[in-house]
């Protein structure tokens, strides 16, 4: 968005709902993320047109369509592509990618990691349900092992992906987690995303009550949710319920407050250089969601992908007429006249 | 004194290991010989290794050159000319060399090792076994070495210098000037002028060399051609292609953008267009093939000129976005540089088997518009009328060139830039429709009566957002339907808006007015099939020919013209599949195939033949 100008025109979450009926199943997360985006849209202060969603295909992928921006309902896995070819060729453009666990994890995982490490200008949301609900509940890349489903009646041999793993490993320069069910923060969340130039990742836990009901809900139950969520803040001591994080060789480690010296309490900077800090973070918790950081893991600077294509043909581009250039073209190297 | 013979053509290959320099050595004739004003036509062959090991027959490396004082369509069937630099190269080309054809042979590399290596088992240049041709065995590696221990170069970097000692000798040969391989050499080793020089020196050493042996009695000329009055250059079809794109985004106003994955032989148009900046191109080279369509479509969604370019496996796995784009009903241009397949197939070798894949490759109906340029030179106006066709119809366009015309070169007439066509596109900006409130609204599948595409509101459009994609829509609203009668009418809709490009007529050559037998080609055969037809009036045989530059739709007057010839001929370089269109197309319509896969181009000698069987039948 680097181009995009803020002039804040007075829009409501209304002026962002589509006249499409909305056709998740009843109690599906996607429901909640909508209503958070719809009504944290108009923060952007941008007019409606300036916005583009692109999403590839899964349930996820229906998301364009109740928004009244621009929207690309794409193929499968496809999205980080296509939006790279707007973005590039767009800079007044807020381009955001809205795509799930199966469309970008399995078949577009190459693009997904192709559009973090270039660091073009876009902004992913991975709606995350551990399962895929579209072609109605097989096992997904972040399925969790013995998972039962139709395609793996006796559980899921595969070993899951770490999205926010795989994301800094992918060079990502933000990366995030949030909850389909936590409002205020996934809006916080979109909002640091949408303030970052550049790739920004952000890994939405969703429920989907269909074929995976309640796999996030140690996260969501009041009588579990202190001890296994842990809200990273920058610039304060990584603690949640009666636990720390401190550091513990290579990585980061859970432990009781009262076992830990305050001062070897780890303190949350989204800002530091070396992604191996930002990782620690991401393998704290595991499947099974014990001890889950959210917020913002990692968020440095880094020179954009599109900014930098831009650069190139502008400068090369400027106070060319470009027919009278491709004259010189073509008349270039080793001519001769038959007269 | 030598004599100097007047020749109207000549055909001469250059042969040797993929280090010698044979391309470079070939190109630089070229341009002696365009700036001589020959007419002319030139075929590269070369391994797909890079460097395969030397002196081996796979590393052969080849550059042929038809040159004319008349108008010539092919690179020639057979060369009269050889230069062999080494015993595979000899060895690997002998037999398409004309009998009583004349070789420079560079005896230094006739060495006993080299000549097991290809499965010589005695030096064919002392066992007589080349006594039907004029050998001129010259020592090139030691004598260049010789002319250059004057020159602070290594004996390595001096041995390296023995092709341009070949140019030179061969440019005496044929009196081709040498001025501008000097001017280019400078240039090239701008930063090393010790090897430049080196090199010019080679150059001439080898010039001289035949000036002054008595080896050569005889030295030709060849008149320059009389060609149409204008400014020429020679172009290869990829550079032509290259061109081409960024003509479209002149002609249409656009910002062009490329998304592109290094595919042989049609990588040179990523490398040519990533040169072109100044015209506002954008060229992406993506993670892979999918990626290369995914960002051009995206690009077009936002007004661009979406590109991608690529080669048969490349295509394969565009497939599905370009279905997309069938469905989005946006523009998006897509090269397909065929090779010899399936597979990896023959990477660096011709062929036109993607025909039916360009027509049917995908999902579901997903008709497209397929252009194919039918020399290097149309590489040009065919990727203007890609632009024209993609822009007006919002339709995906396939255009179908091959290693062939990639590769090869001929002279082109330059056009003038008065002559480029208006191809300004008009986006949508305004509401096109009234709802059942009366509120003004956008329906972005609201259709122009005339062409039947739909508005193209570009992202950024005030009051103009809308949402598309590949699910089945509403035609008007662009709301998601499953109603089928919408499908089923979506799917015609589609169909006929593809059946309804305008394209110009099939023209017919047929100067008697009387012959039976029509040729008709498609792509790169255009050469070929014209040099046949050309030798077969000339021995007073009549045939009439047409060649098809649009596939898809084809020429609204193909059946007519189809109609008045009882046999029409197909030569394609596959097992028939134009055949198989026209006969699809056109029932009652009597086509004969003629079909050959060796990855090279078809000669005009096995037309002629072919051609003759047929009319000759009846």
């Amino acid at each position: 968005m680097a181009d995009v100008k803020l002039d804040a025109p007075k829009l409501k979450a209304k002026d962002f709902k589509s006249s499409q009926e909305v056709r998740w199943c009843p109690g599906c997360g996607d429901y909640a993320i909508l209503a958070a985006v719809q009504s944290f849209l108009p923060e952007l202060g941008l007019e409606r047109e300036k916005i583009a969603f692109i999403s590839g295909i899964g349930c996820s992928s229906r998301f364009p369509y109740y928004l009244n921006t621009y929207g690309l309902h794409s193929i499968h896995g496809r999205a980080p592509a296509i939006a790279t070819g707007l973005a590039v060729s767009r800079p007044d453009l807020s381009v955001w990618v809205v795509t799930g666990d199966g469309d970008a994890l399995s078949i577009g995982g190459n693009h997904l990691i192709h559009a973090l490490r270039r660091n073009v200008n876009l902004k992913i949301l991975l709606f995350n349900n551990r399962i895929y609900g579209l072609t109605k509940g097989q096992y997904s890349p972040t399925s969790g092992p013995g998972t039962l489903t139709k395609s793996s009646p006796m559980g899921s041999v595969d070993a899951p992906f770490n999205p926010l793993s795989l994301a800094l490993g992918s060079e990502a320069t933000f990366v995030a987690r949030t909850l389909d069910s936590d409002r205020a923060h996934l809006q916080e969340v979109l909002r640091a995303a949408a303030e970052h130039e550049g790739s920004a990742f952000v890994e939405i836990y969703q429920n989907c009550p269909i074929f995976n009901d309640g796999a996030f809900e140690v996260l969501k139950n009041p009588d579990t949710r202190d001890e296994s969520i842990i809200r990273l803040q920058d610039g304060e001591p990584i603690a949640f319920g009666d636990k720390v994080v401190v550091q513990s060789g290579y990585g980061l480690q859970v432990k009781d407050a009262s076992e830990v010296d305050a001062a070897d309490v780890v303190v949350h900077k989204s800002d530091v250089d070396d992604p191996a800090y930002a990782f620690a973070l991401s393998r704290l918790s595991g499947i099974a969601l014990d001890h889950t950081p959210i917020g913002v893991f990692r968020n440095v600077k880094r020179p954009t992908y599109d900014a930098g294509v831009r650069t190139q043909v502008d400068e090369a581009a400027a106070g060319v007429d470009r027919k009278e250039a491709l004259d010189r073209l073509l008349h270039s190297g080793d001519t001769w006249t038959v007269l | 004194m030598n004599t100097v013979r007047q020749l109207d053509r000549v055909v001469i290959r250059f042969a040797g290991d993929s280090g010698d320099g044979m391309q470079l050595t070939g190109d630089r004739f070229t341009a002696e010989t365009a700036k001589l004003g020959n007419d002319l036509s030139t075929l590269p062959n070369y391994p797909a290794e890079i460097r395969a090991p030397a002196g081996t027959l796979p590393g052969v490396s080849s550059f042929q050159i038809h040159f004319a004082d008349s108008d010539i369509l092919t690179p020639g069937d057979h060369p009269e000319v050889l230069i062999a630099m080494n015993p595979a190269a000899l060895k690997a080309n002998l037999r398409d060399l004309k009998a009583g054809g004349t070789i420079v042979v560079n005896t230094d590399e006739f060495t006993k090792r080299n000549l097991t290596k290809v499965g010589y088992d005695a030096n064919p240049l002392e066992d007589g076994s080349l006594e039907d041709y004029q050998v001129h065995a010259v020592a090139l590696a030691t004598l260049t070495i010789e002319a250059l221990k004057d020159f602070d170069v290594s004996k390595k970097d001096a041995e390296r210098s023995k092709n341009m000692f070949a140019l030179g000798l061969v440019s005496w040969m044929y009196s081709r000037p040498t001025e501008a391989t000097e001017e280019f050499l400078r240039a090239k080793f701008k930063s090393k002028p010790a090897i430049a020089e080196a090199n010019i020196a080679a150059l001439k050493a080898g010039w001289n060399y035949g000036d002054t042996t008595e080896a050569f009695a005889v030295r030709f000329e060849i008149p320059p051609a009389k060609l149409k009055a204008g400014t020429y250059r020679n172009i290869t079809g990829n550079v032509a292609l290259a061109w081409g794109i960024t003509a479209s985004g002149v002609a249409t106003g656009l910002p062009v953008f490329l998304g592109a994955y290094p595919i042989t032989p049609a990588s040179d148009i990523l490398h040519e267009l990533s040169k072109h900046k100044r015209f506002g191109v954008t060229t992406v080279q993506a993670e892979d093939e999918i990626a290369a369509v995914g960002a051009a479509l995206g690009a077009s969604w936002g007004g661009a000129l979406g590109v991608t370019t690529s080669s048969g496996p490349g295509i394969a796995l565009k497939s599905e976005t370009i279905s997309l784009a069938v469905s989005l009903e946006l523009p998006l241009v897509v090269v397909d540089v065929q090779r010899a397949g399936p597979s990896t197939g023959l990477p660096t070798k011709t062929e036109q088997a993607d025909l039916v894949m360009a027509m049917f490759g995908r999902h579901g109906e997903a008709p497209i518009a397929v252009l194919a340029p039918q020399s290097p030179s149309d590489c040009f106006d065919i990727m203007l009328e890609a632009a024209r066709i993609a822009t007006v119809y919002r339709t995906p366009v396939m255009v179908l060139s091959d290693g062939y015309i990639a590769n090869g070169a001929e002279p082109w007439q330059l056009p003038a830039m008065a002559d480029l066509p208006d191809l300004t596109v008009k986006f949508a900006t305004e509401m096109n429709a009234v709802d059942a409130k009366g509120e003004e609204v956008f329906l972005p599948f609201q259709r122009d009566p005339e062409t039947l595409a739909r508005p193209w509101a570009v992202p950024g459009t005030p009051g103009l957002q809308h949402r598309i994609g590949g699910i089945e829509k509403a035609d008007g609203t662009g709301d998601i339907s499953y109603d089928p009668v919408n499908h089923d009418h979506m799917v015609r809709t589609r169909a006929a808006k593809i059946a309804g490009i305008e394209v110009p007529d099939l023209e017919v050559d047929d100067p008697t007015g009387d012959a039976s037998v029509l040729v008709l080609g498609w792509g790169s055969t255009w050469g070929p099939i014209g040099a046949a037809v050309r030798a077969l009036r000339e021995k007073g045989v009549t045939v009439a020919r047409s060649h098809l530059r649009y596939l898809n739709p084809m020429p609204h007057n193909t059946a007519r013209v189809l109609a008045r010839y009882d046999k029409v001929v197909v030569p394609e370089m596959n097992l028939g599949q134009l055949t198989m269109l026209l006969r699809n197309n056109f029932p009652g319509t009597e086509v004969v195939g003629y079909n050959k896969v060796r990855g090279l181009p078809f000669t005009s000698n096995e037309l002629q033949d072919a051609l003759e069987e047929v009319i000759k039948n009846g």
